[in-house]
């Protein structure tokens, strides 16, 4: 099964506060609140740390899931974000000048 | 030949809202006199100008002014349209022109868009609530249409200063922040008066059987108080300066949920 690689959409502004992390979408100005599990997905996300790792060191370290399942939820998520523009999957690494400024 | 020299003799008024003056200048008497009724208050007789936009009066037309407002920026020229008129502005040089039919809305559209995009750069930012001024300090009551907004204000005792019923008008200090009176008017049809007073507090608004403050967190007043800053450009910088801004506003001032009936009781909260 092929890695997948996530990065953070540099074109995006985002915040933590309360422990809720929220994203403005720089190209049509939507805001968006992630849940825990999205937001430690959002905070790993580096570009460079394959997805599958992101699960077994963060998403399953917190909560106490099958990793498989849990990979699964991920890539859905991943592709839901990606949906939005907030976020980029690529079957390569992702490299980029800067990533989302995260606060 | 002298005769049309004198009809195209243009004339020019300022007016200053939130201490930015633009002036804007006129072929047509009749125009300038309707701008100078509208922004009574706000029109000032000082030659200093921020921005100068000329005004090309067309023939009325069809123009949708619900229609959603087209902002964007190329090569430093900011663009911006609407169903009912057009307009260009370069920061740069501070002046653009406007093309509209002979109606006070076109205008009052466009100065919104400028003053929203000035006030991003600044940390402030123009947004959907009423306020008024009492005792010295200014509040701000935030909510979409049908929130209260203007109810709240028909409902101020006499001792309460309107600034607005509709678009409150925030500038960045370095204590802290100013609301400005604002011409910009609701359902009420009445405009602000042209003073200013520090914030002291926002209140989301709420209607309910009892009239009571509770409070919200930062969050969710961060996430109320985005929904309602006046936002109109698709530009990636604009963007973050107004979520930095809302960020920035949360950490310095009060916001709470205010759920009131609509009585003048309401106002024994307003302190």
């Amino acid at each position: 099964m092929s890695k997948l690689f996530v990065a953070r959409d540099s074109r995006v502004a985002a915040r933590s506060l309360d422990g809720e992390m929220m994203i403005m979408s720089g190209r049509d100005s939507t805001l968006f609140t992630l849940n825990r599990t999205a937001t430690l997905l959002w905070q790993a996300a580096d570009g460079v740390t394959p997805l599958d790792e992101i699960v077994e060191r963060r998403i399953c370290v917190e909560f106490e899931v099958d990793p498989s399942v849990a990979l699964q939820d991920a890539e859905s998520l991943a592709r839901e974000l990606a949906n939005h523009e907030i976020l980029q999957v690529s079957k390569e690494p992702i490299l980029q000048k800067s990533a989302g400024a995260s606060r | 030949m002298p005769e049309l020299a004198a009809e195209l003799e243009t004339l020019a008024l300022v007016i200053e809202i939130g201490e930015m003056p633009v002036r804007v200048k006129t072929n047509d008497p009749a125009f300038h006199h309707m701008l100078s009724d509208r922004y009574a208050g706000f029109v000032t007789a000082s030659e200093h100008a921020e921005i100068e936009f000329n005004v090309d009066l067309l023939a009325p037309r069809a123009g949708d002014p619900d229609a959603d407002v087209c902002a964007t920026q190329r090569a430093g020229r900011w663009s911006l349209t609407r169903g009912d008129f057009s307009a260009e502005w370069e920061p740069d040089s501070r002046r653009g022109w406007i093309r509209q039919s002979a109606n006070p809305y076109s205008i009052d559209s466009v100065l919104r868009i400028v003053h929203t995009l000035v006030l991003a750069k600044k940390g402030g930012f123009l947004l959907h609530s009423a306020s008024a001024i009492r005792n010295g300090k200014a509040v701000l009551f935030a909510g979409v249409s049908g929130a209260g907004k203007t109810t709240i204000s028909r409902l101020a005792p006499s001792d309460v200063t309107l600034l607005t019923d509709e678009i409150s008008y925030v500038r960045r200090r370095s204590d802290g922040y100013v609301a400005f009176g604002t011409p910009f008017a609701g359902e009420l049809a009445k405009i602000g008066e042209n003073v200013s007073a520090p914030i002291a507090a926002v209140y989301l608004l709420a209607q309910g059987p009892e009239n009571h403050i509770d409070a919200v967190s930062p969050s969710e007043a961060v996430r109320s108080l985005l929904s309602n800053i006046l936002f109109f450009a698709e530009d990636e910088d604009l963007v973050r300066a107004a979520f930095d801004s809302a960020f920035e506003f949360v950490s310095r001032v009060l916001v709470s949920r205010l759920t009131f009936l609509p009585d003048s009781r309401v106002w024994e909260l307003i302190r």
